[in-house]
C-alpha cells in the first residue's frame, strides 16, 4: 500500500483525517500514484493536476524521502521506501502568502 | 412562515444568514469552506434547498459545491471546465495574443425552472452549462467563438464572466456580461451571441464606443420587464428599454458614477439601487460615507440612503455580485462589502442595519426568500 499526505484543504475536500492509503497495481510513480488517488477520491481530480493535461497545478509540490520530485518526470519510479510504504509521498500547497 | 435566507461568498469562505420574516435576528452558519475563494453561491429557484457554490484556491483550483438541504451540508460535484474544441487566443493586457485558460467560475446562474440546470460563468470568459446538477459541464461555445473574441480584453479583475440573466418570459434568451469585453445576448438558447453595447460609452478604449471592449461591471433585469435591463459599467449607469440594442446613461446626479453593483427592487420595477465607488483607482466610497443610492424613476435622479450606514471614516468596496434583494411584502435589499460587514435594509433601504460586521471581505451576497 502506498501512503499519501494531503494538505489540510484537500483532506477536508476528501473527507479524511489523516493519510491515505491506497493501492497501486503497477510501477508506482507520480503518475500511477495521483492515477489512484483520484480513481479512490474523484473529488480531488483536478486539484492536484490538470483535468486534462495532468500537468502538475503550479503551487502543488511533490515530496518523498525528503527530496522535491516536483520537477521529475510523472513516470520516473519513486523510491522504494514510497513503494513499500515506509515513507509517504507527500502532497503539498507551495507556501504562499493569501 | 415567511424567512430569508442570505448567501454570502467571500474571500475565505462561505457564510448563510437566516432570519424569519420580520429579519431583525439572524443565525449565522459558516464558514463553509473556509479558507477557500467563494466567488459565488445561489439557490434554484426552481427548488430552494439547491444550492451551488463556487469555490475556489490559487493552490487547488476549481470545485463546485452543491447542497441539497439549504446549506446544512455540501458534496462537491463535478469540476471539470474545458473550453470545446480549440481554445485559441484572446487578447493580453499588452496587446499579444494569449491562450484561454480557465482559472475559476465567477457567477452560477440556477434555471428558473430546473433545479439541475445552470449556467456558469467563467474566468477566461466563457459560459458554460450543467444539465445534471453540477456533474458535467459544457461550455456554449457559440459565445467565446463570436468573431470579437480573439479581440476581448481582460480588466483589472481578469477577464471574467460575472453577469448571466435568464428571461423569464423566454429562456432561449439569456444575456451575459463580460469584463472588458460588454453585454452579449443569444436569443437561440447561447447558439449564437451578439454584442449588444450600442450607446455604451468608454473613454479608457481606444474606441470609446466601439461595438465590444467596453468593462461593464454588473446588469440587472427586473423579471416582470425582461427588456429593461439596468448596468453599473466601469464609469457610467445606463438602462434599455428594448432588451439591449439601445442603451442610454441615467447617472443623473449621482456623486460618481463610478461603482460595480446594482439592483432592481423586488416589487417596482422602475426602483434600482447602486453603490457609487469615488473611481477606478480609489476603490472606496466618496468622503468616506458609505451611500447606496436609490432611484425610483429608473435612473437620473437619485437619492442617498444613509440611515444606519457609516458616514465618515468609511473605505470598503461593494463589489459587482455583492448586493441583492427578498420579495417579501416590504423588499429587503441587502449588500456585502469588502470589509467584510453585510447590511440588510428591511424596508427597501431606508433604514439599514449590519447583520455581521467581521467577516472576510464579501465577493458575493444573494438572498433566498422562504416562504
Amino acid at each position: 500500500m502506498i501512503r499519501v499526505v494531503l494538505p489540510a484543504h484537500l483532506r477536508t475536500l476528501a473527507n479524511v483525517d489523516s493519510e491515505v492509503t491506497i493501492r497501486v497495481g503497477s510501477e508506482v510513480t507520480q503518475r500511477s500514484v495521483l492515477d489512484a488517488l483520484e480513481s479512490d477520491y474523484p473529488m480531488l481530480r483536478g486539484t492536484i493536476r490538470d483535468h486534462v493535461t495532468h500537468e502538475r497545478r503550479p503551487f502543488v509540490r511533490f515530496f518523498a524521502c525528503e527530496q522535491d520530485w516536483s520537477h521529475e518526470s510523472p513516470d520516473a519510479p519513486l523510491p522504494d521506501a514510497v513503494a513499500t510504504g515506509a515513507e509517504p509521498f507527500l502532497v503539498v500547497g507551495a507556501m504562499a502568502g493569501g | 412562515m415567511s424567512g430569508v435566507r442570505v448567501l454570502v461568498g467571500t474571500r475565505k469562505g462561505a457564510f448563510v444568514l437566516t432570519s424569519d420574516g420580520r429579519r431583525e435576528r439572524w443565525d449565522v452558519s459558516g464558514p463553509h469552506f473556509g479558507g477557500w475563494e467563494i466567488y459565488h453561491l445561489k439557490g434554484s429557484v426552481a427548488d430552494p434547498n439547491r444550492l451551488y457554490a463556487s469555490q475556489s484556491s490559487g493552490w487547488f483550483g476549481q470545485i463546485i459545491q452543491r447542497s441539497n438541504d439549504g446549506g446544512k451540508t455540501w458534496e462537491s460535484a463535478g469540476n471539470k471546465f474545458v473550453y470545446d474544441g480549440v481554445p485559441g487566443t484572446h487578447q493580453w493586457y499588452d496587446g499579444t495574443p494569449h491562450p484561454w485558460e480557465f482559472k475559476r467560475v465567477w457567477h452560477l446562474e440556477p434555471s428558473l425552472t430546473d433545479p439541475d440546470r445552470v449556467y456558469a460563468g467563467v474566468e477566461d470568459a466563457a459560459l458554460f452549462h450543467t444539465t445534471d446538477g453540477g456533474q458535467n459541464w459544457q461550455e456554449l461555445p457559440g459565445l467565446r467563438g463570436h468573431g470579437s473574441g480573439s479581440h476581448w480584453a481582460p480588466g483589472a479583475g481578469g477577464l471574467c464572466l460575472h453577469t448571466i440573466i435568464v428571461d423569464p418570459r423566454d429562456p432561449a434568451r439569456i444575456f451575459i456580461a463580460i469584463s472588458a469585453a460588454g453585454t452579449f445576448r443569444t436569443d437561440d438558447g447561447g447558439k449564437t451571441w451578439r454584442p449588444i453595447n450600442r450607446g455604451l460609452r468608454s473613454e479608457g478604449i481606444p474606441e470609446p464606443t466601439a461595438e465590444v471592449g467596453h468593462c461593464v461591471h454588473h446588469v440587472a433585469m427586473h423579471p416582470s420587464r425582461p427588456d429593461v435591463l439596468f448596468m453599473q459599467k466601469h464609469w457610467d449607469v445606463m438602462r434599455t428599454d428594448d432588451a439591449g440594442e439601445s442603451w442610454r446613461e441615467v447617472s443623473g446626479n449621482l456623486p460618481s458614477d463610478f461603482g460595480f453593483t446594482i439592483d432592481v427592487h423586488a416589487h417596482e420595477p422602475e426602483t434600482i439601487y447602486v453603490v457609487p465607488i469615488k473611481s477606478d483607482s480609489e476603490h472606496y466610497p466618496p468622503d468616506g460615507k458609505l451611500r447606496v443610492y436609490r432611484s425610483r424613476s429608473g435612473g437620473d435622479e437619485w437619492e442617498a440612503l444613509t440611515k444606519g450606514l457609516p458616514q465618515r471614516d468609511c473605505y470598503v468596496n461593494v463589489l459587482r455580485d455583492a448586493m441583492a434583494v427578498d420579495s417579501l411584502d416590504s423588499c429587503g435589499v441587502y449588500f456585502g462589502t469588502t470589509g467584510g460587514q453585510v447590511y440588510a435594509s428591511a424596508d427597501a433601504g431606508d433604514n439599514w442595519t449590519p447583520i455581521v460586521r467581521d467577516l472576510p471581505a464579501v465577493v458575493s451576497v444573494e438572498v433566498q426568500t422562504l416562504r
